[in-house]
């Protein structure tokens, strides 16, 4: 019960590789037009690129290039979608939609009627059998859409953003309700919220200009993001370079003292790493205020901006939380000149 | 209505609006006005009046039947498939809307009349066209086809393909899918589609003057009826135009009904945001 | 209310202006002595009138004719209603009846013309068609005008004198109807007048039949009630129902009037 797959589309400057273990689910994040819609679409046959191959529980989905075009139309792969509106059958009730992939697959309609009665009992939706779409709220929509989904028996589940145009109170629900379900499933889900791919994902995968630019365990990618997307998922500043003895060397040639994140790294000093801070390590000067085992770093402030009960400042492509109270003693506004200063040991630093 | 909220509407504008109201309405209300109601009943039951309408009826139900099973599959493959001259082709579909329908009439004329492209095959077949109503149903095919083309593709454009996208992956073969999903999903725009075609039909003059000919029972529908009776009895004209003008009104009242449920597709797109489901990104 | 009429006559006067359909005789734009003479005719008309018009013109210097040519009833129904004409020449007597009757013709009708039906078959005569009776066969296909048209009563009347029962595939409006259904081959025969089969030059060719005597179809003429200048209308109906008129009829296939 495994999925491989690795498939490209030049067009949209597509290369990707995923695989995805028995009972896994994965996360996939990424800027828009990172290429997310373009990784769903073609696992479920709805886009077809130009080469590559995948396989589903051992039976080939896709296989494109060289002599071989291979392709299994949508109907026959067994990967259900679920994208971010529920898109249920208007025409349909709940129940008809839910019962829709059993009879598509030929189960008599009794049969599939309680199947689907079953798909809505476990999404608590059973009461709303009976209505039609246009009489259900986006989060009992989304609920049925997940039931629907679920009565196809999908080999590989695909979600798009399924919460995303739920309000902030049906989420949370929705939520609860895919962590129950997605356990033990094979699932891809692409999603905006970090906290979708905490509690719903096992691993990973950032997308970002159509390729995979970081995968790895949900916690360990937050933790050490290598990417900058990641890093800004995990709400921490980025710094990328060459590791040094103590730190790394940025692009630019401005060191970065920090702490080594594991002991022996593989390259040593010379090899790619990246620093990571919070916002909260950064302190603001008017002044450099140099002494060591510190790093400073002289920026022009861009922004200002509530953050909680801090003031975030943006500069340099850094943020820094301060006060209000300090913030406006230094007298912080757009266009100034200001040192970012951070403690070494409040740097984390890792290879990339 | 609601008579609180701003409409952004300057006064001058209903001046024209009546002004453009009275264009249409103030011809049919002098045709109300010419009737010799006393005669009314005589007139538009007598034999021939009652076999005009009646071939009217049955020619334009037949038309709009071959317009829904013709054109259906056309609108289809207009708004959804992809091959080249795409354009081109959806271009010419419409032509019959703005041709003259005595062009119409000369074009099949030149197509299944005797001496026409497909006359003679048609000929060795033993099938007569001309003179026929296959005829006067061809013609009427002809100039309402577009319109259930027009309609009802505008209405499966609108709601995209993310639904049948949705219904392949849940296992449903295209068949299944085309039966469950698409063809409910496109039935208000096909009804609406199939009542203004078969308006169009009902209304067809000159092609089926140019290409049917005229004879009372075989050929000779409402309008050519009106038209002939024109020269003789204009009180019967005038009367027979009214039951034109009286079915047109029923059938365009009820393509322009506001459905008792809400229409479909559009009280789900509603609900739906604009950012597309993989679905609708297909090529 | 009062906006709203005031708007809806603005806009017939806009519509009317952009037409340019200046309900004048007189034309002064156009040199301020130059008249104008409203004729309407029949359709069957048209090469004759255009002809005798130009004639007409050239005789008198400084007066345009303005043909209207269209189905006498359609004619006489547009006089009916007012349009504003000076001669009116229809191709049967009924329709002049109703312009007689409803005291717009100036003066008693004068038939300045007579015209007869042959048959007119498509170039080849395929169906093979050499007699009146010959239309009566099975599987021709003829057509006729209606009988509610001139043209159609007359062949009614002639196939009730010779006890031959058409049946015709299609019974037109109108004589054109009737011709271009032959002159596209749908039709093997055609019930249409010497005049219109002359007219189609060699796309048709006319069979003449002898009962066709049985029903003359008479052309009537006449200066109109309201004519602008009875003068002008009155030399140019003379013109018509003259030697040079009935010299260039004759060429068109119409049979001589009677004064």
């Amino acid at each position: 019960m495994t999925f491989s797959y690795q498939a490209a589309l030049a067009e949209r400057g597509f290369d990707v590789t995923m695989s995805l273990a028995a009972g896994e689910t994965v996360a996939v994040m990424g800027p828009n037009g990172a290429g997310k819609s373009t990784l769903l679409s073609s696992i479920a046959g709805l886009l077809k690129p130009d080469g590559g191959r995948a396989e589903l529980n051992g039976r080939t989905i896709f296989h494109l290039g060289g002599n071989s075009s291979r392709w299994t139309p949508p109907h026959r792969r067994g990967t259900a979608l679920l994208a971010q509106e529920p898109l249920l059958f208007p025409h349909l009730t709940a129940l008809d939609n839910v019962a829709f992939g059993p009879r598509s697959a030929g189960v008599p309609r009794k049969a599939a009627n309680r199947e689907a009665e079953r798909w809505l009992a476990e999404v608590e939706a059973l009461d709303l059998a009976r209505r039609r779409p246009a009489e259900l709220s986006g989060g009992q929509a989304q609920r049925v859409a997940v039931a629907r989904a679920l009565a196809t028996d999908p080999a590989l589940l695909l979600l798009d953003e399924p919460m995303a145009a739920l309000d902030i109170h049906s989420a949370p629900l929705l939520r609860r309700l895919l962590k129950r379900v997605l356990a033990e499933r094979q699932a891809v889900i692409v999603t905006h919220d970090v906290l979708d791919a905490l509690m719903l994902a096992d691993r990973v995968l950032i997308l970002d200009g159509g390729k995979v630019v970081e995968h790895g365990p949900t916690r360990r990618v937050l933790e050490q993001p290598r990417s900058p997307f990641a890093a800004g998922l995990a709400g921490l500043n980025f710094m990328p370079g060459t590791l040094t003895k103590d730190g790394i060397r940025t692009g630019r040639g401005r060191e970065v003292a920090g702490h080594l994140e594991e002991a022996g790294p593989r390259h040593g000093p010379g090899g790619p790493g990246v620093a990571v801070f919070p916002p909260s390590a950064v302190s603001v000067f008017l002044t450099d205020a140099h002494g060591s085992p510190r790093n400073s770093f002289p920026v022009s402030i861009t922004d200002l901006e509530p953050h909680g009960d801090q003031i975030r400042v943006r500069a340099g492509g850094l943020a820094a939380d301060i006060t209000p109270a300090a913030s406006a003693d230094l007298g912080l506004v757009p266009g100034m000149t200001v040192h970012f200063v951070v403690k070494a040991a409040a740097v984390s630093v890792y290879e990339a | 209505m609601n008579t609180r909220t701003y409409t952004g509407l300057p006064r001058w504008l209903y001046g024209l609006a009546v002004l453009a109201a009275l264009v249409v309405v103030l011809p049919l209300a002098a045709i109300v006005a010419r009737v010799n109601w006393v005669d009314f009943l005589p007139l538009v039951t007598s034999e021939s009046a009652l076999s005009a309408l009646g071939l009217s009826l049955r020619t334009s139900v037949a038309s709009t039947l071959l317009c829904i099973v013709l054109g259906v599959p056309l609108a289809l493959v207009l708004a959804r498939g992809r091959f080249p001259l795409q354009g081109l082709l959806r271009s010419l579909v419409l032509l019959p809307l703005v041709l003259p329908p005595v062009v119409g009439g000369i074009a099949l004329l030149y197509t299944f009349g005797r001496q026409g492209l497909l006359g003679g095959t048609l000929e060795v077949l033993g099938l007569q066209i001309a003179f026929s109503t296959t005829a006067v149903v061809l013609a009427q095919t002809f100039v309402a086809l577009p319109f259930l083309v027009v309609s009802l593709e505008g209405a499966v454009r609108t709601g995209g393909q993310r639904y049948e996208a949705v219904a392949a992956t849940l296992g449903a073969p295209p068949g299944v899918v085309f039966r469950r999903v698409t063809l409910p999903l496109m039935l208000p725009g096909l009804a609406s589609g199939a009542v203004l075609s078969f308006a169009r039909s009902l209304g067809e003059f000159g092609a089926t003057l140019t290409f049917a000919g005229s004879l009372q029972g075989v050929t000779r529908t409402l309008p050519l009826e009106i038209y002939l009776q024109r020269e003789t009895d204009p009180d019967a004209a005038v009367a027979l135009s009214l039951v034109l003008v009286a079915v047109a009104v029923a059938v365009v009242a009820l393509a322009y009904r506001r459905p008792a449920g809400r229409g479909v597709r559009q009280a789900s797109t509603e609900r739906a945001t604009a950012s597309a489901a993989p679905g609708g990104t297909v090529p | 209310m009062k906006r709203a009429t005031g708007i809806l006559l603005a806009a017939i006067a806009l519509a009317a202006g952009l037409s340019g359909c200046a309900n004048s005789s007189t034309n002064p734009a156009a040199g301020g002595t130059e008249k104008t003479l409203t004729v309407f005719a029949a359709a069957s008309l048209k090469s004759s009138f255009t002809e005798l018009a130009e004639t007409y013109e050239a005789q008198h210097p400084g007066t345009k004719v303005v043909l209207n040519f269209a189905g006498s009833s359609d004619l006489a129904t547009q006089i009916g209603q007012g349009a504003p004409a000076d001669v009116f020449a229809a191709a049967d007597t009924r329709n002049m009846g109703k312009v007689a009757d409803a005291g717009l013709a100036d003066g008693e009708p004068a038939v300045f013309a007579t015209n007869t039906l042959a048959i007119a078959v498509p170039a080849g005569n395929f169906a093979g068609i050499s007699s009146f009776a010959d239309l009566a066969k099975g599987g021709t296909r003829v057509v006729v005008c209606a009988r509610q048209v001139p043209c159609g009563a007359a062949a009614a009347t002639i196939a009730e004198r010779q006890g031959t029962v058409l049946k015709p595939v299609s019974e037109e409006n109108s004589v054109t109807d009737v011709l271009g259904k032959v002159i596209s081959g749908e039709a093997d025969a055609g019930l249409v007048y010497v005049t219109d089969v002359r007219s189609a030059g060699d796309k048709v060719e006319s069979v003449p039949f002898p009962e066709a005597g049985a029903a003359v179809n008479s052309y009537p003429i006449t200066v109109l009630a309201g004519a602008q200048d009875k003068e002008a209308a009155r030399a140019f109906l003379n013109l018509v129902t003259g030697a040079e008129g009935q010299s260039v009829l004759a060429g068109a296939g119409f049979g001589a009037g009677r004064k």
